[in-house]
Formats: C-alpha cells, sequence, structure tokens
C-alpha cells in the first residue's frame, strides 16, 4: 500500500498506514468508551526449544522464539503483558526449559505461562513449576479474569502404569497418529478447582481461559482435543463474555461454541502440517504422514508466527504476525456473535490464497 | 507487457566485441514495457541525455551517470556508499541499472514502485543531487533549445507542457534499453554450449542450487534468469551494527515518520536509519532489516557488494552466507533474520567453485570494459549503445 512514497503524498499515507488494521505495531490507542479497559497482550506460542547435546540446540527452533520475543519488544503501545502459550520444550528436559527461560527473560514486562505436553510428560511438569509456578491459576487484570489451565493432564493409568521409563512416557504423548497415546484432559481436581473459581466472578465479568490443547474437540489422533472439553465448556457458559486461547495447533483456528468464542495461536517453531521437501541438511522436524503445501519450505520461519490481543469489551481482537505472509487478524463480531477472521470471511468475501511465486 | 524493443547496450572494444548483438539477449525474458510509456527511439535518445544532465544538481556537477557510470557497469565501483553533490556519501551502495527493466520495485528498500517513480528522488535527496525541488529540471529542459526540440520530437509537447512525468519517462525508457545477458553462463545453460564455462563453474552452478541455496532468492526460470526475486530479506547485513538499538531505533522511526519525516532523505542521511531496511518502508515488523535482492548478472564488474557496500569480495559475500549471516564466524545473528538464512556448511572448496560460477555471469560487453579498465593501453572503451528496431544511436552522450 505504501509503495509509492512521493513527498507529498508521505504524510497521508503514513496516516493511512497507522488505521490499517494489518499492522503489527500500532501507535495509536484504540478509543473505547472507557478507554481504561482497553489494554493489549502478547501471545506466544509452542516454541519447542530442542537440545541436541551440550550447549546444542536446534536453531530453527531458537531463531524462532528470538525473533517474537524481539518483535513483541517493539510493540507500541507496549502489551500489558505476554502470555507464553506451552511447549517451550521439545522433550521437557531440564536444558531445554532453562535454554527457553533464558530467551523469554529478554521479554520486558510480566510473562505468564501455560503448560505444554511437551514441558510436561518427563517429569510431571516437576521442573517447569521450579521456573514458572503454578500449573493452573487465575489472576484479574482491568475488569478481565484470566485463568490459566493445564489441559494436557490425562488418564493416571497411562502416566504412572504404562510406561517403563520417563522418556518413553514422553516420547509417545509427543507422537502424532500414535496408538499407544492418550487423550489430553483438564481433570476432576481442575474442574473443582476451575468451579470454586468461577464462584467468585460475577457473570458478567469478561473472561478470558488460556490452555494448551484446544477446550474443544478438533481431531483425536493429534489430540487437537480435550476429553473434557464439554465439561469444562459447561462451567463457562453461565458467563456473559468468555474467550478461550489455545496452542498445541501450529495454526490459525477459531470457533464459536455457545458463548464461548475459541482462538488458537501460531507455533514459533513450525506450523502443522508442515513440508519435508527441501531439507539438504538435518531438520529435526517429527515424522509426518500429511504434507503441507501452504508454507515454503525454504524459509524456515514460513507458516510460523506469534500474536497480541486487544481486549475491548471484554472481547478479543487478535492480530497474528506472520512471517513471510500478510498478517491476518481474528476479530470478535457482535453482529454475528462470533470470531470473524478480517480478510477471510464469507466465501463471496474471501481473498485469494497467498502465493508466494 | 508493453510491445517490446529489444535494444542492446554495447560497451566494448569494438575489436573484441565488433557485432552488436540484435536479438533478444540469451537468458532474459521479454522486456516489461508499461502500456503508458512505449519505447520510442526519441525518447530513449532524450532519456540518455537527461540520464547524464550535470545540470540537474545544485552543484552542477551531478548526474544520474555519477553514481551509475556507464564506464562502470552502471555502477561507481569501487565506491562503497555513492559520493553525491560536494562529494557527499550517502549510506547506500549505487546498484547497476543494468537490467532494472526488470525489477517489480526500485531502491534497496523498494520505496520506489517503478523506474519512472525512481528517477525523481536522487535529483531532490541532499546528499545524491541536492535540488530542494525539480523547479530547476523543468527551467532547464523549458528552456534549453535543444530539450524543447527533444520534447517535441519525443512527446509533441510544447515547453510549457513539460512535466516532470515527461522527464521521468524519457530517463526510463532510456534504463530500458540497457538489458545485457549472453554471459557464459547463459551461453552454457539455455545455449547448450558445454564448453562455455568451466568445469570449476559448473561444480559453483551445483553449489548454487543445493546446498548454498541461493537460486531460493537468486532465482532462474526454465528459459531465463534474472537472478532476483524481487523481494525482501534480513540476510544479516548492515542491521546487525545497529542491533543494541534497535529497540528504540525502530519505534522512533515510526513516530518520526509519522510527524511528517520524508523516508527518502532520512534512510540515505541517517547510518542507523538506513539499517532499518524495508520496515522504513511499510512498518511491518517482518521487514526488519531486509533489502531487495539484487541480480547476479555482471556481479564479478560491480564490488564492492551488499546494500552498504560492506563486502569486499564475492568470496567475502560467500562466505558472509555460509556463516548463516554474519560476517565474522564470533558476530551475533541478528534477531530478525530472514528464515531463509542458515549456516551452510560449504567446504573451501565448494566456496572456491561458488565464486567461479558468479564469475560467468558477466556479459560479454562489460567483462570487456573490466579488462580494459584494468588494462587501460589494449583498446579504447567507447560508450556506444544501438537499437535493434530504431536506427538511432544513442549512446555518445556523455557530456
Amino acid at each position: 500500500m505504501s509503495e509509492t512514497l512521493g513527498r507529498r503524498s508521505f504524510i497521508k499515507n503514513a496516516a493511512l498506514g497507522l488505521s490499517a488494521s494489518a499492522l503489527p505495531m500500532t501507535l495509536v490507542e484504540l478509543a473505547f468508551a472507557k478507554p481504561e479497559d482497553s489494554f493489549t497482550f502478547a501471545y506466544i506460542s509452542d516454541s519447542h526449544i530442542q537440545h541436541i547435546k551440550g550447549t546444542q540446540f536446534v536453531r530453527n527452533w531458537d531463531r524462532g522464539l528470538i525473533r517474537a520475543v524481539a518483535e513483541t519488544n517493539l510493540l507500541t503501545p507496549r502489551p500489558d503483558f505476554t502470555m507464553f502459550g506451552g511447549d517451550l520444550a521439545q522433550m521437557g528436559s531440564k536444558p531445554e526449559l532453562d535454554h527457553g527461560a533464558e530467551m523469554l527473560s529478554k521479554l520486558r514486562g510480566k510473562v505468564y505461562h501455560v503448560m505444554g505436553e511437551h514441558d510436561y510428560y518427563l517429569d510431571l511438569g516437576e521442573y517447569w513449576s521450579k521456573l514458572f509456578g503454578p500449573q493452573y491459576y487465575s489472576f484479574n487484570h482491568k475488569g478481565v479474569h484470566f485463568i490459566v489451565l493445564n489441559s494436557i493432564l490425562t488418564y493416571d493409568d497411562w502416566t504412572f502404569n504404562r510406561w517403563p521409563s520417563a522418556e518413553q512416557r514422553m516420547v509417545e504423548m509427543s507422537g502424532l497418529d500414535n496408538p499407544n497415546g492418550s487423550p489430553f484432559m483438564v481433570g476432576d481436581k481442575q474442574r473443582a478447582w476451575l468451579a470454586k473459581d468461577l464462584a467468585k466472578v460475577k457473570k458478567d465479568t469478561p473472561i478470558v481461559v488460556f490452555s494448551h490443547s484446544p477446550l474443544q474437540k478438533i481431531y483425536k489422533g493429534w489430540n487437537f482435543w480435550t476429553e473434557d472439553a464439554e465439561q469444562v465448556q459447561a462451567l463457562l457458559a453461565p458467563f456473559d463474555k468468555v474467550t478461550v486461547f489455545y496452542g498445541h495447533v501450529h495454526q490459525i483456528q477459531y470457533n464459536q461454541i455457545g458463548n464461548i468464542a475459541f482462538t488458537s495461536a501460531m507455533a514459533t517453531a513450525w506450523p502443522w502440517p508442515y513440508p519435508q521437501s527441501y531439507a539438504q541438511a538435518q531438520q529435526l522436524l517429527p515424522k509426518l504422514t500429511v504434507q503441507m503445501n501452504r508454507a515454503d519450505p525454504f524459509f524456515e520461519r514460513d507458516a510460523t508466527g506469534w500474536q497480541f490481543i486487544d481486549i475491548n469489551s471484554g472481547r478479543a481482537d487478535v492480530s497474528f504476525s506472520l512471517y513471510n505472509n500478510t498478517a491476518r487478524r481474528i476479530v470478535f463480531d457482535p453482529k454475528s456473535g462470533q470470531p470473524q477472521d478480517t480478510a477471510y470471511q464469507a466465501a463471496d468475501q474471501r481473498i485469494a490464497p497467498q502465493t508466494h511465486y | 507487457m508493453g510491445p517490446s524493443i529489444h535494444t542492446v547496450l554495447a560497451v566494448a572494444c569494438a575489436s573484441l566485441f565488433s557485432g552488436i548483438a540484435l536479438a533478444q539477449p540469451l537468458g532474459l525474458p521479454p522486456l516489461p514495457v508499461p502500456a503508458d510509456n512505449p519505447q520510442t527511439p526519441e525518447k530513449i535518445q532524450l532519456g540518455d541525455k537527461l540520464f547524464n544532465d550535470k545540470r540537474f544538481s545544485s552543484t552542477g556537477e551531478v548526474s544520474c551517470a555519477k553514481c551509475h557510470d556507464p564506464q562502470k557497469a552502471f555502477t561507481d565501483s569501487p565506491l562503497v556508499t555513492s559520493e553525491g553533490i560536494n562529494n557527499l556519501t550517502g549510506t547506500r551502495n549505487a546498484p547497476t541499472v543494468i537490467n532494472s527493466a526488470y525489477f517489480t520495485k526500485f531502491f534497496w528498500d523498494g520505496r520506489s514502485p517503478d523506474l519512472e517513480d525512481q528517477a525523481q528522488h536522487p535529483i531532490i535527496n541532499p546528499v545524491e543531487m541536492g535540488l530542494t525541488n525539480h523547479d530547476p529540471v523543468l527551467n532547464i529542459v523549458r528552456t534549453d533549445p535543444e530539450y524543447i526540440a527533444a520534447f517535441r520530437k519525443a512527446f509533441n509537447k510544447e515547453p510549457l507542457q513539460v512535466t516532470m512525468r515527461e522527464v521521468q519517462q524519457a530517463i526510463a525508457s532510456f534504463e530500458r534499453t540497457l538489458i545485457s545477458g549472453d554471459s557464459p553462463f547463459d551461453q552454457w545453460y539455455f545455449g547448450k554450449k558445454q564448453d562455455a564455462i568451466s568445469e570449476q563453474a559448473k561444480r559453483g552452478f551445483d553449489v548454487f542450487m543445493n546446498k548454498g541455496r541461493c537460486v531460493s532468492c537468486h532465482t532462474i526460470e526454465n528459459d531465463h534468469a534474472l537472478f532476483t526475486d524481487n523481494r525482501f530479506h534480513n540476510i544479516g547485513v548492515g542491521v546487525n551494527r545497529i542491533q543494541a538499538d534497535i529497540g528504540t531505533l525502530a519505534p522512533a522511526f515510526l513516530k518520526a515518520k509519522a510527524d511528517g519525516v520524508d523516508v527518502d532523505k532520512a534512510v540515505l542521511s541517517n547510518p542507523k536509519a538506513s539499517e532499518l531496511g524495508r520496515f522504513a518502508v511499510t512498518d511491518t515488523l517482518d521487514e526488519l532489516g531486509s533489502f531487495k535482492t539484487s541480480t547476479l548478472r555482471n556481479v564479478a564488474v560491480t564490488a564492492p557488494f551488499m546494500h552498504d557496500g560492506s563486502l569486499k569480495t564475492l568470496r567475502d559475500v560467500v562466505e558472509h552466507y555460509n556463516n548463516g549471516g554474519i560476517t565474522q564466524k564470533t558476530d551475533p545473528v541478528n534477531d530478525f533474520l530472514s528464515g531463509g538464512i542458515r549456516p551452510l556448511n560449504l567446504t573451501d572448496q565448494e566456496m572456491t567453485d561458488l565464486v567461479a560460477f558468479l564469475e560467468t555471469l558477466t556479459s560479454p560487453q562489460f567483462a570487456a570494459q573490466k579488462q580494459a579498465s584494468l588494462n587501460p593501453a589494449s583498446c579504447n572503451v567507447s560508450t556506444a549503445s544501438a537499437a535493434s528496431s530504431t536506427p538511432a544511436r544513442m549512446g555518445g552522450a556523455q557530456p
């Protein structure tokens, strides 16, 4: 849009740029009835920091997290906090979690964390909790009630009795289409806690829930799934405005179930599914049967990204920052009562697919 | 695509290059010509004159050709960054005009969409030609009898009807004649002449296509090769120098821009702002520190390299990529590095081979020119150009 920077049109162009919705950096505070209720936060997820040996880590995943952190630090106005959506590590090891935490420490401001299965199934979250604190919790921020759940638990028998070693347990849970896997769940204990936590919250208070897996059932074979999703949704049903954010899926998804708006996060590591062509060097991508025809395999950051979220009127306006691609926004539309992609809408309004060459 | 009038600029020793190629140069696609600015001999000749006119600068000493010198493959090699009026230096290395007809964006950060638009900016940049506005240019072209006649012939316009639009169109038309293929690589790859390049260069081509990952941005098609994807990438040049400042610099630049600061002036006069790259144009974080993929044609005669001229030799360039976007192995990688850049683990031999391949991309006229400049006594170099479909003689307009 602002390719032409003729001197006279320049100021005009700059002004247009600022009002353009796709900008990842905005200098303008959006105006709301109660400006003090409006705020933004950044949301980075699924970095999958992977230890090779000694001081060696997979460079590709490192670069993804480093870049998301550096870009988040440039956001103007500054986000109130950053949420990390889980799967900081790949195999849950101490070196991976330490290395990831070190990179995240460059973020300005408060960082909250969600537990991912890759962080959990080696030592059942022990070291993660040492670094980042409780695995489920809630907090209030500018009139919004935030809840963080550990949604990647599973049946005790699978967790405690099935595997000869913690390492194997981690490997089995990290596989896709793995008949040895087990569905994720929030579980009785946390749901009881959630019910108690919500009992204190007024029904018109906006609620934002973070989980690693979707609190809805999408595809069981890849654990795009939470076994007790309906029971969690039932606990959230009495509230006017509920938004659920989740990671894990490494792609943009959004959905509306009853009063609950769902939006996913992109990964900083790789997209699901992804291409395995153009390797030329060891890639360390997990094995996968379904290929992606969307991402450009040369640009390792293609089809990855991060997001920042504008909370206004208690509803979320999610901006996805996507490398090599046009930024996208998923905005809650009060008219239709559901989140909508601002560019990809009804079939007759869709823009053409993104192409590189 | 407009009508393609293929003209070839010949800059060579007559003895080495007596026959001027009239067909479309081997290795290049049909010439794109905008529908509203068709190529005509009169316009091309006028553009050549404008390109070389030093009066379009505040000191009367700088023409387009100062930094895009026909004797130096239309660059100012070996300068690191270009020198404008009063020897003021900008922040960027002059890219060659040769084959710019095929580019889809102009300037290193792509802030201009076409050759016509591009031509107006250096004239009024304070470190280039230094005029405060375009009025002096219009004064000259509206009063100089030669220009009056030339604009009548080229555009059928009377002096007072001539505007910068016509001036820019004429310069662009001239620049569209500066196309050049027929390199040894073209003879080998498209012309199927097995002995056109050495075995070493052929090995280098394999590195270029595969392990070196070069071709992903410096593209080669089935029937032609422009060696550019016309896109923008952070490859760790320039931006590496400002890493510590980005946190304050990037937001401050956006603020200044919103307040009306001129991007063209800011990026050429402020070395740190310059390194923000295409971000300065589009405001998008994804393009922080990104610059345009330059063509590789004639790269062996246009040193130094990169947007800031910071790499002296092709070997330096290859090593920078081999290190994964850092010039010295111990430098820190910048946070915004393009996802396509990663360490390549090329062997010393592979890097040598790759450089040998890059040296096969020089068109014969510029190879001859380079040879002559290294050995001035060997022959007289003169600038001359000819158009295949026109009788016009367009060269020799050195003022």
